[in-house]
């Protein structure tokens, strides 16, 4: 069982990396993007007999606590 | 003479520089390790700039949960002086002793310079001997510098005159050429709503004898020796 934790910069959060980015990617010639926002990608190797809804009650909490700051980001977890 | 405890995390790298200011100035400090449960004896506490933990994941989000930050925390909840100083002050805020977040700086670059810090608030402990109407020329070192809070966190900080220190340009002026990193209201150091506890990204125990080009940082330091005199005047009497 795997986790998948995406954690993006809040949108009142100024994303000096992602403008730099976008920046670039229309410098290549890429059209229509309208933002890009650069975050992290966790991945956590859960046990294969783990009990899913109480690994998401704690990795909710772990992604609240300390994998993601709530003052400047947002997360989005997965359990698959 | 005052005793400071300086904290070490793996990868701390001002801490020398901190416990060299301290002493030059005539008092007291000594090492505390990150895995230590206890502060000793200490009356303040300097929470050093550095990488702590390789700054993974987060810039203090890794120091945070390290066995020292607890004894800190009740050491702040019982009223004792913190000073956090760059990745320190990134430390305090992660922990929830200071408000708000540093974030990237706003043009992604490191900055290694000296700045001018207007002192906003002089009534603190961190700031009491601050001679009025000085500007502070000491250095910056950060990539993650640019101090971020919500509308209502800035208004309460206004309000309870906890922003400390604005970046300025050299006539005191706040303006945003002299802010380096983007922070919100060149917002440079803040304190708790209790006074008790601030942080700042400058590095005053970097600029505390004339030989390293400014010896400004040193009335942050005084500030609080004086402010540890009185309370200590205060409980003897």
């Amino acid at each position: 069982m795997k986790a998948k934790i995406i954690v993006t910069p809040k949108k009142a959060v100024v994303d000096p990396q992602g403008k730099t980015v976008q920046n670039a990617l229309e410098q290549m010639g890429y059209k229509g993007i309208n933002a890009v926002h650069v975050g992290k990608y966790i991945e956590i190797d859960l046990a294969p007999d783990a009990d899913k809804p109480a690994a998401q009650r704690a990795l909710n909490d772990a992604a609240h606590k300390f994998l993601s700051n709530p003052i400047i980001e947002d997360y989005k977890l997965e359990i698959e | 003479m005052m005793n400071f405890a300086v904290l070490q995390f793996p990868a701390s790298n001002c801490d020398q520089d901190a416990i060299h200011a301290v002493r030059l100035l005539g008092h007291s400090a000594r090492y505390v390790w990150h895995k230590e449960h206890s502060l000793g004896d200490a009356e303040a506490v300097i929470v050093p700039g550095g990488f702590s933990y390789g700054d993974y994941l987060r810039c203090g989000a890794i120091a945070r949960f390290s066995p020292v930050m607890q004894a800190v925390k009740q050491f702040a909840d019982n009223g004792g002086l913190v000073l956090g100083i760059c990745n320190g002050f990134q430390v305090l805020t992660e922990a929830g002793l200071l408000p708000g977040a540093l974030v990237r700086n706003r043009d992604l670059q490191f900055h290694c310079e000296h700045i001018f810090l207007k002192t906003v608030a002089p009534d603190s402990p961190f700031t009491g001997r601050i001679p009025p109407g000085k500007l502070l020329r000491v250095p910056i070192a950060h990539g993650e510098g640019c101090y971020f809070a919500d509308e209502e966190t800035l208004a309460r900080l206004k309000a309870k005159n906890q922003v400390l220190w604005h970046y300025c340009d050299a006539t005191g002026s706040q303006t945003d050429p002299s802010n380096p990193n983007g922070s919100l209201r060149n917002i440079a150091g803040i304190c708790n709503e209790r006074r008790n506890v601030a942080g700042l990204m400058p590095h005053p125990e970097r600029a505390c004898e004339p030989a390293l080009g400014s010896d400004d940082g040193k009335w942050i330091f005084e500030s609080m020796f004086a402010a540890l005199k009185n309370k200590s005047v205060a409980a003897a009497a």
